[in-house]
């Protein structure tokens, strides 16, 4: 089985990805599945199953969806291989922009769109800076120079990484896409062992804990103050 | 080499440093390693850095832009060749080889969902005979360099559509400013000037540097749309699709791409401007079913269609101008 790593902010189009890669190598007699990590709900799974693609979610719901992924994806990986998977992708938004669950050895795709704005890849940190293939969507209704200044700035955040146009709507991309995703050769087993490209943010703090009182009297543990300067100017 | 010396060796290195929020003003006399090492270890887990990749992404970037800039030197793309494949239930296109060449306007017709999106997507992605469709593509009648798939830097084609809208809260100065660096133009304000007097010599109404883009009316935003991916795009073939007729002189915007030698591909079922086209290609289930020349009697039709054409846009700008209407 072969194993690739979706991310991307919300809304950028994940899911019209990859439903229209898979679509795309349908000919190709491979079975893929889907397995979508989110925090509070997501219904993307619903049209995985209506597109009749094996899937299951994750919902990490009080814990942060990355830590949560880092967790789960060797029983992830093993659902897949149990399911006579050829391809597994999952699928995980990047809620804080910080974090990012490639893992080394493992393909991964970062999906930014058009419409976030040109600063946003400066923002994106490994999620973005880390990934092996950047998919960038929403082309079809920003003009021809913002697509060219956006992809040139995530370009200089990541020089390594090949950079696609994907049209989600219509799937323009999706099969040149596809054609990168799949190695035969390549026979997953397992993850364990494998490392994460990059660590996951120190915080724990009382508030992870699950305090809610405001005031300095409760912040124990990893706790930072925001600089506003001297208070008496 | 001193972050100093590489500046001076290659002054686009500054937008790597820009881009991934690099502060290194005061930092210029040391070497990139030296910078880096200076980054506490808790400022580097805050700032979710990597300096291990970003010693070995701007070298990367470095030789990605020398190689960019060198290629603007060479000899660009003269022509794109089609090679035929197969429509949506496997039967042979209909025809054999359609090659087009720089300054030449081929249209394209064929109902929404005939294959459109595949056929530009096929020589996006310098097909061979490895899409769907089966076709294979030609770049000056050789097979095309890998770079056309996998640079960021070379695309291939430009679009230009209907639905696309500035996006960017900046002013029309600023944002040319920003195309004209990320294309690495030396001379920035004379191309600006040149991309201004042309998309004010498209559009009814001018417009001035200062005006914020999203502010622009859907004439001046195409004129500009259009002025600017022909003078600053990087992309040697266009493709239209439709471009709506008001406020814009649609004859003069395809002039214009003409002028700057690139190869135009127009997806549109405006007759007036299909027939500028000298050859239409007709798309239906998936495949090329064949390739029309456009006959004297259409060019004839053509003229017609420009005179009415004409003869709406004076009424279009007597009302702008707040005139009464006469026969």
């Amino acid at each position: 089985m072969n194993l690739v790593i979706f991310s991307g902010p919300p809304s950028s189009g994940k899911t019209s990805i990859i439903l229209k890669t898979i679509e795309a190598m349908r000919k190709r007699d491979l079975q893929v599945g889907v397995v979508k990590f989110d925090c509070l709900s997501t219904d993307d799974d619903i049209l995985y199953e209506k597109a009749g693609i094996p899937v299951k979610k994750g919902l990490s719901g009080a814990l942060c969806p990355d830590h949560y992924f880092a967790s789960n994806i060797e029983e992830v990986v093993q659902w897949g291989r149990k399911t006579g998977l050829d391809l597994l992708i999952t699928e995980s938004a990047g809620l804080c922009n910080r974090c990012s669950p490639y893992i080394k050895e493992i393909k991964g795709v970062c999906v930014i769109d058009n419409l976030s704005g040109i600063n946003t890849p400066k923002k994106i940190g490994p999620m973005l800076k880390a990934a092996d293939i950047v998919v960038i969507t929403k082309g079809d209704i920003v003009s021809q120079a913002e697509r060219e200044v956006f992809a040139s700035k995530v370009n200089s955040v990541n020089p390594k990484a090949m950079t696609m146009h994907i049209n989600g709507l219509t799937g323009q991309g999706a099969f040149e896409l596809s054609t990168l995703l799949y190695d035969e050769d390549r026979r997953l087993e397992t993850v364990t062992g494998m490392e994460l490209r990059y660590p996951m943010p120190s915080a724990l703090c009382s508030y992870c804990l699950g305090e809610t009182r405001i005031g300095e009297a409760f912040q124990m543990g990893n706790v930072r103050k925001i600089e506003l300067g001297d208070m008496d100017e | 080499m001193t972050i100093d010396q590489i500046l001076e060796k290659y002054p686009f290195a500054m937008s790597y440093f820009v881009e991934n929020k690099l502060d290194i003003e005061d930092h210029k006399e040391k070497t990139f390693t030296e910078f880096l090492d200076g980054f506490t270890h808790e400022e580097v887990e805050d700032l979710a850095m990597d300096k291990d990749e970003l010693l070995e992404n701007l070298e990367v970037f470095i030789n990605q832009m020398k190689e960019f800039l060198g290629i603007k030197e060479e000899v660009g793309v003269r022509s794109l060749t089609i090679l035929p494949g197969f429509d949506k239930s496997g039967q042979p296109e209909g025809f054999s080889e359609l090659t087009i060449e720089t300054s030449q306007v081929i249209s394209i017709v064929g109902p929404t969902g005939s294959g459109k999106s595949r056929l530009l997507a096929d020589i996006e992605w310098t097909a061979q005979n490895d899409t769907p469709t089966g076709r294979s593509i030609l770049i000056n009648g050789e097979l095309p360099d890998k770079k056309w798939r996998f640079s960021s830097n070379n695309k291939l084609v430009a679009q230009l559509s209907q639905n696309m809208n500035f996006v960017m809260d900046l002013t029309v100065m600023e944002f040319l400013q920003l195309h004209a660096e990320s294309r690495l133009v030396e001379d920035i304000e004379g191309t600006i000037e040149r991309i201004i007097k042309a998309a004010n010599s498209l559009a009814g109404e001018k417009f001035q540097l200062d005006t914020p883009v999203t502010a622009l009316s859907g004439g001046q935003s195409r004129a500009l749309m259009i002025a600017d991916t022909a003078i600053l795009s990087s992309s040697p073939i266009v493709l239209i699709d439709e471009i709506e007729n008001a406020g814009i002189d649609r004859r003069k915007a395809l002039n214009l791409l003409i002028d700057e030698d690139k190869i135009v591909l127009m997806a549109t079922h405006d007759p007036t401007l299909a027939l500028i086209a000298d050859k239409r290609i007709i798309i239906r289930n998936g495949g090329i079913a064949k390739i029309i020349e456009t006959t004297e009697e259409e060019k004839e039709i053509l003229h017609k269609l420009e005179k009415m054409d004409t003869y709406i846009q004076e009424m279009r700008s007597n009302l702008r101008n707040g005139e009464s209407l006469t026969i």
